[in-house]
């Protein structure tokens, strides 16, 4: 397959494909943290999850147009506020959720799947009656469009490498927070020992409400950046919601580090297959690997080591 | 989800212009004018216990208005409500009325089974005009063909099938492929082509004749590659450096759904773009309905074979865009699906009329040879294999979100459903 190319052309693609397969790595990064958040910590298994992310684009999609009509010399920027009123209008849905619906259900994991996966039934034909059953198109700015060409042969994607900076920036975030901030050291004693926290003084209903709140926030952050590369529609989310299960389930929940370790090697093997196989092939055989792994390790790759 | 009303269902329409518009379209047309209801005794044109009365005759419309299809069916429904109401204010079929059941098909193929043995059965419309995937096509079909039923089929599909219960308005898989290669072939001297598809039917068997076309019919021509991909894959990035590699003339892409947009998207990302030098995209999944969700700025360039395009420059289709606007909106668009679900209602009211029953049986009879002048993409004509004539037509996207169109074939394509040498 490679007899007819030049070293320089090759060496040239296999960067290129490098690239690819660290974008594909962002990406499932930014889908999985919400939900790895809200799994994780909380054990919610949130099905609604897309539904979030989708939410975040449609608030990208309003946003590029209130830019447009209203402020169009600031329109190449737009897309920055757009991701803090995704962050803060899926959030606040998220703790509404979370008041109306989840926290009566926290003694009954498994329905909490029912009901979240009622609730994304519930959230995608809002969608549809307020934004119409089809897609809408999200108009870019243009710098954010086309490629940088690094060499004569090598060209990365703009809008990849923004969401490779998006991915590391929110991971960094999660991390301080998770492991920085007087919430965080709440939310991880929760994780160990609900009774005992709420013993010692931590509000732990309110911790709970305000870390499904972030989930979903991040969710809809992930949403919003999604609008340059994916398509926005009433049930967009569905398509993101296998892979980011499969990446949270795979990385071991409760573990963020997990997550991005899982993220990192289903997202290489999916991309290195791919190149060397159809694209099919390349997603039958990373879920049979992700079976098999998991058939020995059920914990997934770094599980937390907890006082059951 | 079921409610059987009459002719319009009147959003705001405004029923003059409607009016006007389908009398302009329709004034040349159409056998004998005026026909009266008491012309048709309504025991001899319905033999058979439809659900026709002395000034009314019921048919259903099964399309999914709900679930992941409606982006693409909702189209369809308009189309036929509009066609149904021009036909009610030309004062309708045999001097009856059109009601019609809408049914919700829900995306969800045992669904449309269901929903289909109703109206058969329990609502006894005298046709339907519906379904759309060909999955939904196929689960319906055998309920059809126990029932009796007739189907208006508008979607372009796979072929390799001609039962005697539908009418496929749409066109089959070689009407839509062949010319589009031959044109890209010929006029832009593109040699090498690089298949790409969503991972179904649709998309497998397409390619399938397109390969046998490229390898055995045009001289030179050769595939560098086929592809498919998961329905619902959102990350083309792979895949568009293997195309880089192989530097094909033509990216052939069938994408379907969300995937479409991711792919577009990417592709310009990636530093493809139609507009400039390098591989010709040419696709026979994306219509201007489409178009909307992937955003014309990133698919301008882009060339689709279709048969019908909404910026087609003729009588019919300007008096068609015009009715359809005023009964759906100003910022609606139509797309190829949506201009031969419209053609349903109209061929199924000339074959009525010619066969001067609704019996199933003699409107089947009579169908093959019914012709529309009409049509907006043209003149159409039914096949005896219950598929159209048609022509088949190249077009451009614009930033716009239209297509210019670039060529047309000089005559009309014969549907050909089970073509030798392509299997």
């Amino acid at each position: 397959m490679f007899a007819d190319y030049s070293m320089s052309e090759l060496g040239a693609i296999f960067a290129m494909q490098g690239f690819a397969g660290l974008i594909l790595f962002s990406v499932f990064v930014l889908m999985a943290l919400g939900l790895a958040i809200i799994f994780g910590q909380m054990g919610v298994i949130n099905m609604a999850h897309g539904e979030f992310m989708i939410l975040g684009a449609y608030v990208t999609y309003l946003t590029s147009n209130l830019f447009a009509d209203h402020l169009p010399f600031l329109f190449g920027t737009y897309f920055f506020v757009a991701m803090i009123f995704a962050f803060l209008i899926s959030g606040a849905l998220g703790l509404l959720v979370e008041w109306s619906l989840i926290r009566h259900l926290y003694k009954r994991p498994l329905d909490t799947l029912l009901a979240t996966w009622g609730l994304s039934l519930i959230l995608q034909q809002t969608y549809r009656s307020i934004f119409g059953a089809r897609e809408v198109g999200v108009s870019i700015p243009d710098w954010m469009m086309g490629s940088l060409p690094l060499t004569d042969l090598i060209e990365v994607p703009i809008n990849g490498i923004f969401v490779m900076v998006l991915a590391v920036s929110i991971s960094l975030a999660v991390y301080v927070m998770m492991f920085r901030s007087r919430w965080g050291k709440q939310v991880r004693a929760i994780n160990q020992n609900r009774v005992m926290a709420g013993a010692v003084g931590i509000n732990t209903e309110w911790t709970d409400r305000l870390t499904f709140g972030i989930g979903c926030g991040v969710a809809g952050v992930a949403g919003s950046a999604f609008t340059m590369i994916g398509s926005t529609g009433p049930t967009a989310g569905q398509l993101y919601i296998v892979d980011t299960f499969l990446v949270v389930v795979f990385g071991g929940a409760g573990s963020l580090l997990g997550t991005i370790a899982s993220a990192f090697s289903i997202s290489q093997a999916q991309s290195i297959m791919e190149f060397f196989l159809s694209g099919s092939m390349a997603k039958v055989l990373t879920l049979l690997v992700v079976v098999g792994i998991l058939m020995i390790r059920p914990q997934g790759l770094f599980s937390l080591k907890l006082r059951k | 989800m079921s409610d059987g009303f009459s002719e319009n269902n009147s959003k705001g329409v405004n029923r003059r212009a409607v009016l006007a518009g389908g009398t302009a379209l329709t004034a040349s047309l159409f056998m004998p004018k005026n026909l009266r209801a008491q012309d048709f005794a309504t025991a001899d044109i319905n033999t058979t216990g439809l659900a026709v009365t002395d000034d009314t005759v019921t048919i259903g419309i099964l399309h999914s208005v709900t679930g992941t299809m409606a982006i693409s069916e909702t189209g369809s429904v308009q189309a036929e409500k509009l066609a149904i109401s021009q036909i009610n204010e030309q004062g309708g079929i045999l001097g009856r009325k059109i009601e019609y059941i809408q049914e919700d098909g829900a995306s969800d193929w045992p669904t449309f089974a269901e929903k289909a043995r109703k109206l058969l059965v329990n609502d006894k419309v005298a046709s339907v005009m519906g379904c759309w995937t060909s999955a939904s096509r196929k689960a319906v079909l055998p309920v059809f063909e126990q029932h009796n039923g007739f189907l208006y089929y508008p979607t372009f599909y796979e072929g390799l099938e001609q039962s005697p219960n539908v009418i496929y308005t749409g066109q089959e898989a070689t009407q839509q492929i062949i010319a589009g290669l031959d044109w890209v072939n010929q006029t832009k001297g593109a040699k090498s082509f690089y298949l790409l598809g969503s991972d179904y039917i649709w998309p497998r068997t397409s390619n399938k004749i397109a390969r046998k076309h490229i390898e055995n019919f045009m001289e030179g021509c050769e595939v560098v590659g086929e592809e498919y991909y998961p329905l619902g894959h959102t990350q083309f990035n792979s895949v568009i450096n293997k195309i880089r590699l192989r530097k094909p003339d033509v990216i052939y892409a069938i994408v379907v759904g969300g995937s479409n947009v991711a792919f577009y998207k990417q592709l310009k990302a990636a530093g493809i773009d139609p507009t400039e030098e390098g591989p010709i995209v040419l696709t026979i999944s994306v219509t201007e309905d489409e178009i909307r969700g992937i955003g014309g700025e990133n698919i301008e360039g882009a060339y689709a074979c279709m048969k019908y395009f909404q910026s087609l420059e003729n009588e019919n289709n300007i008096a068609f865009v015009k009715a359809f606007k005023e009964m759906w909106g100003e910022d609606i668009v139509i797309g190829d699906v949506t201009q031969a679900a419209y053609l349903g209602p109209w061929l199924w009211k000339a074959a009525v009329e010619k066969a001067g029953s609704f019996d199933v049986d003699k409107v089947r009879e009579a169908s093959p040879g019914i012709e529309l002048t009409t049509a907006p993409e043209g003149y159409v004509k039914i096949h005896e294999n219950h598929h159209l004539w048609s022509k088949t037509r190249v077009g451009r996207a614009q930033a716009d979100g239209q297509y210019e169109v670039v060529f047309e074939t000089a005559e009309l394509v014969e549907p050909d459903p089970f073509p030798e040498g392509y299997q």
